[in-house]
């Protein structure tokens, strides 16, 4: 039979000669392979306590925005519900009272919003969407956790600090720079 | 019974034969598809309406067989009848796209753009024709016009800003209801669809001001903010109805009525029922029967699949009938054991919230005081 690539190799079944058979020499071989690592550059790091940095365009956990103001900037118009590939994000829609003003930017706002992590590809295509600048990706990512409960992120774990009231908190969010 | 006289007319390259007295408009739309010009003001099932919103501006390059002169000017061809042997350009002509651009220019000078927070938005006409015959950006640095909210009763609402004056709700109201309490009041860029003295519109018939208007300015009070109109499913659904064909649209999420509309057909008008006439609905249907249980559905609603509205829809009857669950039958009737409910963790969509039963728009505490368990 013609083989199909010439790479084939005929097995050696010739019995081993006596020093073959000590296997001493193939072990040093094998344990300087091994040693010569030690004297190399680590691929790794320590994660917990070293971070890589993220590129510029890393596409991380989302954030709901919010003006100068501090209102949420979200409308709850339902592009990014429509945009999105996973079908991860949900809101329901309520129409703002007099009063509420301060809180949210628009006569309509996003009662709930919701963003099934488990769901979502972190494809970005939610933040293209906004026509409100309501939704980006930031720089980081959903930990990890033993059970499905606690991925479905709703308004309280997306939308940033009121810069009025909690300007601090959003600087520690955004992290601090000099 | 007399001979009726065929006109034989050419629009865009395409000759058909209609009767006289057709419209271009109407030529064209026999044609279908790109050859149609767009309207914003004109209503077929409307008498009177047309001649306002310039959008069906074409150019007739030849008047007819015995005055072959071109009109000097475009014409708005919903109102310009055929001529025997006329030559008509609509998108083949430089003139008219140049024209229909400077038109959405001016309709969209006022406009609020604000379809984000739109109801509207997704099946308005406005939208489609900015998209399609629009520049993509504004000249216009002016303040734009602003209104005072006008309340026209408990099931309309109007938002004046996002009107471009069509009149078509206007025809409407004189049409299909005995004494007509709205119209456009002041003059020129004053001018507002209003009651005069704050009134509310409660004729029967009044709700179809709703599926007439091209825009966004006229809206469902009882749908107001509930969904987005590509996130609901269309049912084509029927009721025994006294005073009106009860020949409807709904808009479902789940199993829950949002919306009722009249069917619309492919140029956003009201569909006529079997025996002829136009399926207009009234308030009952529209506004009051919000309940599965008080219509005879037939099926899904055949969507354009060129419409955001199509999308996530599947044609023919998938979704109207529960999918048959397998896993018990395989499994000696052991139900699947889930890891999560989805109704546990997400409130969205919450079963303990019926949105088509709130009248109004939904605010913060029709979600929050049905906390889940």
């Amino acid at each position: 039979m013609q083989a199909l690539t010439n790479k084939a190799q005929a097995v050696n079944r010739e019995p081993m000669t006596f020093w073959e058979r000590l296997y001493l020499i193939n072990i040093i071989k094998g344990m300087f392979i091994t040693f010569s690592h030690m004297f190399k550059k680590q691929p790794t790091i320590h994660y917990p306590e070293q971070k890589r940095e993220f590129s510029p365009v890393f596409r991380g956990l989302h954030v709901l925005n919010r003006d100068e103001e501090g209102r949420e900037r979200c409308t709850a118009c339902g592009l990014c519900a429509v945009a999105c590939p996973a079908e991860a994000i949900t809101m329901e829609a309520a129409e703002r009272v007099a009063g509420e003003e301060g809180l949210y930017r628009e006569e309509k706002y996003a009662a709930k919003y919701e963003i099934n992590m488990l769901r979502c590809i972190f494809c970005g295509l939610c933040e293209e969407a906004c026509p409100k600048d309501a939704i980006y990706l930031s720089e980081t990512f959903a930990p990890a956790n033993f059970t499905r409960k606690g991925f479905i992120y709703g308004k309280t774990d997306l939308l940033i600090p009121n810069p009025k009231t909690e300007a601090s908190a959003l600087a520690m969010a955004k992290g601090v720079e000099a | 019974m007399s001979e009726q006289i065929l006109f034989k007319v050419t629009i865009d390259n395409i000759t058909i034969e209609v009767p006289a007295g057709t419209t271009i408009l109407q030529a064209a739309r026999l044609v279908g598809g790109q050859v149609a010009p767009p309207a914003m003001c004109y209503y077929s099932k409307l008498q009177g309406s047309g001649g306002k919103c310039r959008t069906c501006l074409v150019e007739v390059s030849k008047g007819s067989e015995k005055d072959p002169r071109p009109m000097p000017k475009l014409v708005a061809s919903c109102r310009t009848t055929v001529m025997d042997g006329m030559e008509v350009k609509n998108i083949t002509s430089e003139k008219v796209v140049d024209a229909r651009a400077g038109v959405v220019e001016f309709l969209l000078l006022n406009h609020p753009l604000d379809c984000p927070i739109c109801d509207q938005a997704g099946e308005c006409h406005l939208q489609d024709l900015s998209f399609e015959h629009g520049k993509a950006d504004t000249r216009y640095e002016f303040q734009r016009r602003t209104f005072k909210k006008h309340d026209l009763g408990k099931n309309i609402q109007l938002h004046m800003t996002r009107c471009i004056l069509c009149y078509r709700c206007v025809f409407t109201a004189d049409q299909l209801t005995n004494k007509r309490v709205h119209g456009i009041l002041d003059r020129g860029d004053h001018s507002e669809i209003a009651t005069h003295i704050e009134k509310s519109l409660d004729n029967e018939f009044i709700g179809n001001v709703i599926d007439v208007c091209p825009v966004g300015a006229l809206t469902d009070k009882t749908f107001r903010f509930k969904n987005r109109v590509w996130f609901l499913k269309p049912m084509d659904a029927h009721r025994d109805c006294p005073t009106c064909a009860g020949r409807v649209t709904l808009w479902n999420r789940g199993d829950e009525v949002y919306r009722v509309t009249a069917r619309k057909d492919q140029w956003g008008e009201i569909e006529d029922t079997p025996d002829g006439k136009t399926g207009w609905i009234c308030n009952t249907c529209r506004f009051d029967k919000k309940e599965t249980t008080d219509w005879i559905i037939e099926g899904p609603r055949e969507i354009s699949r060129q419409s955001v509205i199509a999308q996530g829809h599947y044609s023919g009857n998938i979704g109207t009938t529960k999918p048959h669950e397998t896993f018990e039958a395989v499994n000696g009737g052991r139900q699947p054991h889930l890891l999560m409910d989805i109704h546990d963790e997400s409130e969205v969509n919450m079963p303990s919230v019926h949105l088509g039963q709130i009248h109004g728009p939904s605010h913060g505490d029709t979600f929050n005081n049905t906390n889940k368990a």
